[in-house]
């Protein structure tokens, strides 16, 4: 399972269109890692619409994500979080501390441009 | 020919009648999860689950699976429909011949973990679930049971 990962401008944007496996969850984070530095992108947007289910281990590959873009600095924006899946994650106690989330891709965008706009 | 129509509307009354059944998802690699979860996920919508409880049941069935993947290499994911006093839910039933838990209540507790985990796995699930159950003997195994009962 290929998650897709484009190029807008300075940003990339992965969505996430299918239940992924622990293996295919790892290929990613990779493969994301891989193009932040390839790219020299300063913002990546996670597009999770698609997911019915985040566990333990899908959270904690996210969070590994968003800190490792960090410290190539660039920004990591969790989007499209379901309310069922927010509901369920927080009573499993688990937790996305230091991630950005928006409600969805556009709003993503948006959080990202007023970021930019700041002097 | 009389018989035959007889035997085919019968047919149907049982079928329309057949409550879903167990489902058995054996567990030996990460791509196991998806389907117990999926499984589970379908059985529980069939049973009439809300949108909410589907995403819970599918995420305990999750971390259980991946229990059994990390600890004890291969098991078993049982899936079944219960009644109880008019009630109906569903029971996650997840078995593995692993080494077993030495101390089921230290494992209990969150934030407690073996395996580099999260240590988040049993009493989260516990929270997402109505009942829950472990029964481990060191050496030999472990069984985890958890029912969620479907709201009306």
């Amino acid at each position: 399972m290929m998650v897709p990962i484009l190029k807008q401008g300075h940003f990339l944007i992965a969505t996430i269109m299918a239940a992924l496996s622990d293996e295919d969850m790892r290929q990613f984070r990779e493969a994301l890692l891989d193009r932040v530095v390839t790219s020299r992108a300063s913002a990546v947007i996670i597009d999770v619409m698609a997911m019915d289910v985040l566990d333990s281990f899908a959270t904690r590959t996210l969070r590994e994500i968003a800190y490792m873009t960090k410290l190539r600095g660039a920004r990591t924006v969790l989007v499209g979080v379901q309310p069922e899946v927010a509901l369920t994650m927080v009573q499993l106690g688990l937790h996305l501390e230091g991630v950005a989330t928006a409600l969805d891709l556009e709003e993503g965008l948006a959080y990202l441009d007023r970021l930019n706009r700041r002097p | 020919m009389k018989l035959a129509r007889f035997l085919l509307w019968e047919w149907r009354v049982v079928n329309s009648m057949a409550p879903p059944c167990q489902v058995r998802v054996p567990i030996a690699s990460d791509g196991d999860i998806i389907v117990a979860r999926q499984k589970g996920r379908a059985l529980a919508s069939e049973l009439g689950f809300s949108s909410t409880d589907l995403v819970r049941i599918a995420t305990a069935i999750s971390e259980l699976a991946r229990n059994v993947l990390s600890y004890a290499a291969r098991g078993e994911i049982r899936l079944e429909p219960v009644n109880c006093r008019n009630r109906s839910g569903i029971a996650i039933v997840a078995s593995d011949a692993g080494p077993g838990i030495a101390d089921v209540e230290q494992a209990m507790q969150d934030a407690f973990s073996t395996s580099g985990g999260l240590g988040l796995g049993l009493p989260g699930v516990r929270r997402l679930m109505d009942e829950f159950k472990i029964e481990s003997t060191v050496g030999q195994g472990t069984t985890v049971s958890a029912t969620k009962w479907c709201r009306r």
